[in-house]
């Protein structure tokens, strides 16, 4: 058992990915493990409109008494980043209130040291090494997260954490969840020389926070302040191939040049060369491989992002 | 007695499962599907006996809800947002048919622009259908309110459409812990629906939508729901007493706290209430005496329970989460409730916040209450104040450079 504080603070923990991912998985297994534990706990997700590869994030309080707190938390203790290339998205907020005292745990092949240096925010980053798993088990990154985290956390035992997953599990076969516990108790052994360094209320800002920065809002004529959008091709400045999780790649030598996978595209992203064959445009693909279901020939395949080097086309 | 970690749907669907609905008409919407969900997966795995109809529309669900109702049967459905909307025509008929079910409200902003996070525009729209109006802040509460609203449904003196309202996201995808009460203390609480005079027999035929009529008689009928709607303060306390006695919750017609000695007092609907709530923990240890003040029961609206807790204080934070012309509609509901008091009032301050889910933080709560200071202090209410700020206008600049919106208006000739 690591060290155990029994102290009122609140644990505000907030997990970043991408739709697909498990991320609202792995908020529920850390709240679930915590509740078990013994804590007050308060887990959501928290999404746009619904979509595989869209930024998500998911949230965790844990306190030993009632929680009162909702909504996102603006000052985390510590933050758990599934997809390392969200970092970079400002619209993802992963490095939203972070300061120094905030625990980072990032699932990425990059050391700490390089985290640390490309971000001024970050000083407590912890690596969570990549789960080597074939692609078709990637939902599998969830339990990882889950695991560190409840490690960092300091106050969950592995058999919390075990019995949280069977239970966010009820139902479903004995073989994924195996392969889940293996991967959160791995993640969670992956940490134990981290165990507690998240320190629970180390963001709070205490009872005399600063004033809003409120503005009175001038009222704006209707060309402007209606939500219309009248510039074309707004879409295209979206780079909504980084949603993908998987890639569709065209097999030329397969291919009968029918067209079908560009009728059907829903995004449009398909055109045809002079030859007939279909050129995808990997900066808006979002992966949704229908494609890949509608193609006669089974001449389209997916494969894993990213795709490994020396494979790229 | 079983405590578990549900969402706010999740808390929803026990609360049906637990009154043991007969009957359920359902049309998804977000964030309101998963309890329909919920409760189909138990109808799958028969764990509940209840009959799921899936509607075309939300106006379909309602009928086929307040159609059910009438025949006898106890009722169940939710819906949401723009859903509550298009089925707004049937719940005030359902209410005039005197038809008691149980609908569950999801709160979603409305469109245009679109959102899927909470406000309380779409359940405020139903505030004259002559359906009674519970809020909820807790998925506890989303439970237990399921319960209560039966009760007070199904009740001789009431006998309306009871909607049971919780916030999107911020209750209906957030688990809490919840206690999840014995079937059979529910059932000593919540007995088998007593129908009366509500039954379906091809030997006995009735109507429930009678003829056109003239001013006098339909006077008459709509009154005597209105009567009804205002009995249901009494019933809403004695059933809470009841509740408290049976499972330990109490449910009075206000959530109140820290509010004897309070100066300023935070007047709030819904789950945004226990962030104030942190928020007044906060202020308390600033030294700052303020409250807070829940209305639980919206519909009716508990006018003298208000007026007593307000009466004494020098300042009213009224904190609307919806927009309408004149003020948030708690300020002006509120507002009405104390102009006819002899005694001095407080100042209402009315603060527009979390439209679309916009969050409400600490340090604006306190900002808030400072507002309200100053006003008591200047002896006059400012206009009501948008809680916005200049990094949300900067974030609405970049939207707008991206659609292309002009950002100085066209020379218009005079």
């Amino acid at each position: 058992m690591p060290k155990h504080h029994r102290s009122n603070a609140l644990f505000r923990i907030r997990f970043h990915g991408r739709g697909g991912q498990g991320v609202k998985t792995a908020s529920r297994i850390l709240g679930q493990a915590f509740f078990l534990a013994g804590y007050e706990v308060q887990d959501a997700p928290r999404y746009g409109a619904e979509r595989r590869g869209a930024t998500i994030f998911a949230y965790v309080r844990a306190s030993h008494d009632s929680i009162y707190e909702r909504g996102i938390i603006r000052r985390p203790d510590l933050v758990v980043v599934a997809d390392e290339t969200l970092v970079e998205i400002p619209a993802a907020g992963v490095l939203q209130g972070v300061t120094k005292t905030t625990v980072v745990l990032i699932h990425s092949k990059l050391t700490a040291e390089d985290w640390i240096k490309r971000y001024t925010p970050l000083e407590k980053v912890v690596i969570l090494h990549p789960v080597k798993t074939r692609r078709q088990e990637l939902h599998l990154d969830s339990a990882a997260c889950a695991g560190a985290a409840a490690c960092l956390a300091g106050v969950i035992t592995r058999d919390h954490l075990q019995r949280a997953i069977e239970e966010e599990f009820v139902g479903q076969k004995g073989s994924l969840v195996q392969a889940n516990l293996t991967q959160a108790l791995d993640a969670y052994n992956q940490m134990a020389l981290d165990s507690g360094l998240v320190i629970a209320g180390s963001g709070d800002q205490g009872t005399t926070p600063a004033s809003p920065d409120w503005i009175d809002l001038p009222f704006e004529a209707a060309d402007i302040s209606a939500p219309t959008i009248h510039a074309a091709l707004t879409s295209t400045q979206v780079t909504t191939g980084l949603w993908r999780t998987l890639r569709p790649v065209v097999d030329e030598n397969i291919c009968r040049r029918c067209g079908l996978c560009s009728s059907y595209c829903p995004e449009g992203v398909i055109s045809l060369d002079d030859q007939g064959i279909p050129v995808i445009d990997y900066v808006h693909c979002k992966g949704c491989l229908v494609c890949v279901v509608e193609c006669p020939a089974h001449a389209i395949h997916a494969h894993p992002e990213p795709v490994p080097e020396g494979e790229q086309t | 007695m079983t405590r578990t970690l549900l969402t706010g749907n999740g808390a929803a669907a026990w609360g049906m499962r637990l009154a043991r609905a007969d009957y359920l008409p359902a049309f998804p919407i977000t964030p309101q599907t998963e309890i329909i969900e919920t409760v189909a997966s138990w109808i799958n795995r028969n764990e509940i006996e209840c009959r799921m109809t899936t509607l075309e529309s939300e106006h379909s669900m309602l009928t086929a809800a307040g159609a059910a109702a009438a025949t006898g049967v106890r009722v169940f459905s939710a819906t949401s947002s723009q859903g509550l909307l298009y089925g707004m025509e049937m719940l005030y008929t359902v209410a005039g048919w005197r038809a008691p079910l149980v609908l569950v409200n999801v709160s979603r902003g409305l469109a245009a622009p679109i959102t899927l996070e909470p406000d309380h525009n779409d359940i405020l729209a139903a505030r004259d259908c002559g359906a009674l109006q519970i809020h909820c802040a807790t998925c506890q509460e989303v439970l237990d309110s399921i319960l209560l609203a039966y009760r007070l449904a199904e009740d001789w003196r009431v006998r309306l459409p009871v909607i049971v309202n919780l916030d999107g996201f911020y209750l209906s995808f957030t688990r809490e812990p919840v206690q999840i009460p014995e079937a059979a203390a529910v059932n000593r609480f919540l007995p088998p629906f007593d129908s009366g005079n509500l039954c379906f027999r091809a030997s006995a035929p009735t109507s429930q939508a009678v003829a056109v009529l003239g001013g006098g008689p339909y006077s008459y009928f709509r009154y005597q729901a209105y009567l009804a709607a205002m009995n249901a303060l009494g019933v809403f306390e004695e059933i809470g007493q009841e509740f408290r006695k049976q499972f330990g919750r109490s449910y009075d017609l206000l959530d109140t706290y820290h509010c004897d000695d309070a100066d300023i007092l935070f007047v709030m609907l819904g789950s945004f209430a226990t962030k104030a709530r942190e928020a007044v923990d906060h202020l308390r240890a600033s030294g700052q005496a303020v409250g807070l003040v829940r209305p639980r029961l919206l519909r009716p609206f508990p006018k003298m329970a208000l007026q007593r807790v307000l009466a004494g204080k020098q300042g009213v934070a009224v904190i609307d989460q919806n927009l309408s012309p004149g003020g948030g509609f708690l300020y002006t509901e509120l507002a009405t409730a104390l102009y006819d008091q002899s005694t001095a009032k407080p100042l209402l301050v009315n603060f527009i916040g979390g439209l679309g889910g916009r969050d409400i933080s600490r340090e604006e709560f306190f900002e808030i209450a400072a507002e309200t200071r100053r006003a008591v202090t200047a002896g006059t209410a400012p206009l009501p104040r948008l809680l916005f700020t200049a990094a949300e206008l900067r974030e609405v600049r970049k939207l707008q450079a991206i659609a292309g919106s002009r950002r100085e208006p066209p020379r218009r000739e005079p």
